[in-house]
């Protein structure tokens, strides 16, 4: 089955990286739009370069061969840990709105994610 | 006795006064809960000091005992809980300013153990925020001094922990260990540091770093004193599915067992271009127990060297997704509240989370740890135990190596290799270097904690180094 142009792109970066490579400037503004962080001015200046160092160094591992290695699941080797569905006391919807910073009537109150629309 | 003596006790020797009744809880906290008020300005060990709290659980214990009632060997014992571990109606921080007014309505697994032990809680320490750190200048609230040398660190994350103990103001304290953050401050303030194997100890509650990594221990000032509380910490739990249903030993049973035919390797890699003062105080140590019937083996730990770049792929990575939470919305403070430190690495761990880059890095990653792993089980077909120096140098001085994360990153790579592996760790004192102290690791296989206390015991009882304090 053919793959497509997107998946080819992502298939070579996944190819090794050098240090010179461009594909470590990594896009700071981007990623930190990703994890929902928004950067001072000196932030946006400082960090293209420390986080640009670390991934050069962390590329390092490219040199090791794991072409025959299975990543790691949990360390000492526990799977498939369950308990009896059973419900239980958990915590009371007092407790667990205490440290919301907004309230409405035993609700967390948010942003709105919506806006009005007039109706059709 | 005066309220030095009181400070300078060990859990060991406090429990046995209390017991027969020769001191009382309430005048053991009170001299800590003083000596942690006097100190805080100078060293800033605590975030929050609990003296309502704590000089309540210490007139239950009062009571319990003027009733003759049997009690834990902890009961009555001040104890720092770190800032990470959540501790119902007390403001609990991480450290950070997006957590600054965080009062969680629940206690941490090891908290609950701990009250049913009896133990007195002094404060809540302070750390590199969210355990962001291996030298204690990442708080959001500042960072703390190190008692043996105010000029510099005290070793991170678990900071205030250490110098809380170091300094007297409280007996002993938790800690977490995802890359060093137990076994580092052990070694910069001459304390004995437990980063048990992954899984012993229930991370229920405790605020997460990275999840496959972290390993929920404390320090002490003896070997004696931790093997006391991993007693009352360890165990299965069924809010952690990640605990091992391993049963829990008495850790102090025949701790005084000696070491004679025990084989301790000597991992060639850690040793290698390491500075040469350390190099010969951690030989040194290995020529005490030698001297008491251990057998040397030169081991090899092929992968050493990838150890840290793993460790600085999957923490960042595992960090992204553990602080995704903070929205401020169900709790704490928005995201900008988030310190420069604590953004670096969440935005790492994006990156090396996202797609077309995931493979190259975190799936890499979890490969090497996969081969790092695998040396450590090879080795152990041949040796008990390794010794291991913790640190590549002594305490440095605060500020030496804020500025640049990467150098920052490189005190870690003795520790984090232990913490990809899930090993147990034991970072007993081994020393001075002008004035300074310095630590040595004890690592064993899974679940050798046991053996772990045994090696350093013997090392201890031999050295001694407990018995120097800071001149504070």
């Amino acid at each position: 089955m053919a793959i497509s142009k997107k998946e080819k792109k992502i298939k070579s970066n996944n190819q090794r990286l050098t240090i010179n490579d461009k594909r470590l400037n990594i896009d700071v503004p981007y990623t930190a739009n990703l994890a929902n962080l928004k950067l001072s001015k000196s932030e946006e200046k400082l960090f293209p370069k420390q986080l640009k160092e670390i991934i050069g160094y962390v590329s390092k591992l490219e040199e090791i061969d794991t072409s025959k290695v299975e990543p790691i699941g949990h360390i000492t080797g526990l799977e498939s840990i369950t308990r009896a569905d059973i419900p239980a006391p958990s915590l009371s919807q007092e407790d667990a709105l205490k440290n919301a910073p907004k309230t409405y009537n035993g609700f967390i109150e948010v942003e709105a994610i919506f806006e009005e629309q007039e109706d059709f | 006795m005066n309220n030095l003596d009181l400070t300078g006790l060990t859990i060991k020797e406090a429990s046995q006064l209390l017991v027969k009744k020769q001191i009382k809880a309430r005048e053991l906290t009170q001299a800590c809960l003083e000596r942690a008020h006097d100190l805080n300005k100078k060293l800033n060990c605590f975030i929050t000091i609990c003296d309502a709290v704590a000089l309540e659980q210490a007139r239950r214990v009062d009571e319990l005992i003027a009733n003759n009632q049997k009690l834990s060997p902890l009961a009555g014992i001040p104890i720092g809980l770190k800032d990470l571990f959540s501790t119902a109606g007390i403001r609990t921080t991480a450290g950070s300013k997006v957590l600054a007014n965080y009062v969680p309505v629940y206690d941490a697994t090891v908290v609950a153990r701990l009250k049913d032990a009896g133990a007195v809680f002094v404060g809540k320490t302070n750390l590199d925020a969210w355990g962001h750190g291996s030298s204690g200048e990442n708080s959001d609230f500042g960072p703390t001094l190190n008692p043996y040398d105010l000029s510099r660190v005290p070793g991170g994350s678990s900071a205030g922990s250490a110098a809380a103990i170091a300094s007297g103001a409280c007996i002993a304290a938790t800690g977490t260990d995802t890359g060093g953050s137990i076994r580092t401050p052990s070694a910069f303030c001459n304390l004995v540091g437990i980063k048990p194997t992954y899984g012993r100890v229930s991370r229920y509650g405790i605020i997460a770093m990275a999840s496959s990594l972290d390993s929920i221990g404390h320090l002490t000032k003896t070997v004696y004193d931790n093997a006391l509380l991993l007693n009352v910490t360890a165990g299965q739990d069924n809010f952690d599915a990640t605990t091992l249903p391993a049963v829990v030993m008495d850790y102090t049973d025949r701790i005084e067992e000696g070491v004679k035919g025990i084989k301790i390797g000597l991992p060639k890699e850690y040793y290698e271009g390491l500075d040469k003062n350390i190099k010969k105080i951690v030989l040194d140590a290995v020529k005490v127990l030698k001297g008491l019937g251990i057998k040397v083996v030169e081991v090899s730990l092929p992968h050493t060297k990838y150890g840290n770049a793993c460790y600085y792929i999957i923490q960042p990575s595992e960090v992204s997704s553990n602080l995704a939470r903070y929205d401020g919305v169900r709790f704490g403070f928005a995201r900008e509240k988030f310190s420069p430190e604590a953004k670096r690495r969440i935005i790492l761990g994006t990156f090396t989370l996202s797609s077309g880059y995931y493979d190259a890095y975190y799936l890499k990653a979890m490969k090497v740890r996969r081969l790092i792993r695998e040396d450590f089980v090879k080795v152990f077909k041949k040796v008990d135990v390794l010794i291991c120096p913790v640190l590549p140098t002594l305490p440095f001085k605060l500020g030496e190596k804020i500025d640049d994360p990467l150098t920052m990153y490189l005190s870690d790579i003795f520790t984090v290799t232990i913490n990809l592996a899930g090993l147990p760790s034991l970072a007993i004192p081994c020393g001075f270097i002008n004035n300074l102290p310095v630590g040595m690791q004890v690592v064993g296989p899974d679940f050798s904690e046991k053996l772990l206390y045994q090696v350093g015991f013997a090392y201890e009882q031999e050295t001694k180094w407990y018995e120097q304090r800071p001149k504070l």
